[in-house]
């Protein structure tokens, strides 16, 4: 068994923690429904960032450890050329070029 | 508790955070030169940012026995205009001379494109020539990777350069451990949406560990929190961590890391 390395017990993160992750997951849940509901569901959800975010939802359910960098590089633009000019561009949190290969 | 704030933006700040500073423990702090939310139009705006960081801002915290030290660099984000950067670039020496001055920051990568490497390259070679400390920014969101890969191969191949005198800030769980390993001080910035939280930056002390780890709030213009540190203070102490463990990370590091600017004392 590796050391713990949180000072917390199990039962103390899920005294101090449960509720407030509770509360994000129901943000999360009524985001989705949210697209759901809108006029242009369908085209919406071939949206690069929901792609994104569905593929990001996958990897919770992964098992033990290592959910959050995983989702980081899910996000993230794995090319490693720069780009000839960033002009007019700003992050929008997912890689329009993922989707395709591994984390 | 005493807390080192080592990257906020104090200049899109009111007075009232100034006191506020000073009421929560936070009596030394260190500003970047960054973007202003808007590109501008010649390098004399520039000089009157560069005289506001190193004259306005270290009067105006005083007034709250708050020392201000400031950082000088060309951003990233302004980069892109390799013209107006070289003019920057320029007059960069004569702000690094000033008694507040730490080092070139926060100078780095915004959206990874050749115009910002070609600038920051030319920062590394200055600061390597200088022997400045670097505060180094790195990308957002999804362009953070790559972008701090890239800034590392940089680092890495400038033979002036050590990592002990460079801290490579917006660090976050994908990057973390890539800079650690390539012997750099991290920065992690608490950003509500954008970046980190109070929990998220204490379970990132407890899997990498405190070494070499300086956690800051970069409050600036946009969402964004002045007393985030203390706020994570805070969150270590609901995790049981003791106040010296805690100074540590909030207080030793970042003294650890500015010091080795021979300007910098705490106040």
């Amino acid at each position: 068994m590796t050391r713990p390395s949180c000072n917390l017990t199990a039962q103390e993160i899920l005294d101090t923690y449960f509720l407030e992750n509770r509360a994000r997951l129901l943000e999360i849940a009524s985001f989705l429904d949210r697209m759901d509901r809108a006029g242009d569901a369908a085209a919406g959800k071939e949206d690069f960032r929901y792609q994104a975010f569905s593929r990001a939802l996958g990897l919770l359910m992964e098992p033990v450890g290592g959910r959050t960098r995983a989702i980081q590089l899910s996000f993230s633009d794995q090319s490693t050329e720069p780009i000839a000019s960033a002009v007019g561009l700003k992050a929008t949190g997912a890689w329009a070029g993922g989707g395709d290969e591994g984390n | 508790m005493k807390v080192i704030d080592p990257h906020t933006h104090m200049v899109s700040r009111t007075t009232d955070d100034y006191l506020a500073l000073a009421l929560g423990g936070i009596h030394t702090i260190a500003e970047p030169a960054f973007w202003p939310g808007f590109d501008r139009s010649g390098v004399a705006s520039f000089h009157d940012y560069f005289s506001q960081l190193t004259v306005t801002e270290p009067a105006r915290a005083a007034r709250f026995k708050v020392r201000h030290y400031c950082w000088i660099g060309m951003n990233a984000k302004e980069a892109e205009n390799l013209a107006l950067s070289r003019e920057v670039l320029s007059i960069l020496p004569q702000y690094l001379d000033r008694p507040t001055v730490l080092g070139i920051g926060e100078v780095g990568l915004n959206k990874n494109s050749r115009n910002e490497i070609t600038i920051f390259e030319e920062q590394v070679d200055l600061a390597a020539r200088r022997n400045e400390l670097l505060l180094i920014h790195t990308p957002h969101l999804e362009d953070k990777l790559k972008g701090t890969r890239i800034i590392m191969d940089i680092l890495r191949n400038e033979p002036g350069i050590t990592p002990e005198r460079v801290l490579i800030d917006h660090a976050e769980e994908h990057t973390i451990g890539e800079i650690k390993d390539n012997g750099f001080w991290f920065g992690l910035t608490l950003y509500p949406d954008s970046k980190g939280s109070p929990a998220r930056a204490v379970d990132a002390l407890e899997i990498f560990g405190s070494e070499r780890i300086c956690i800051n709030s970069s409050a600036d213009w946009s969402v964004s929190d002045p007393l985030a540190t203390l706020k994570t203070v805070n969150e270590m102490r609901r995790r049981g961590y003791s106040e010296r463990s805690i100074e540590q990370v909030f207080y030793d590091n970042p003294r650890g890391f500015l010091s080795q600017c021979p300007k910098f004392s705490v106040a």
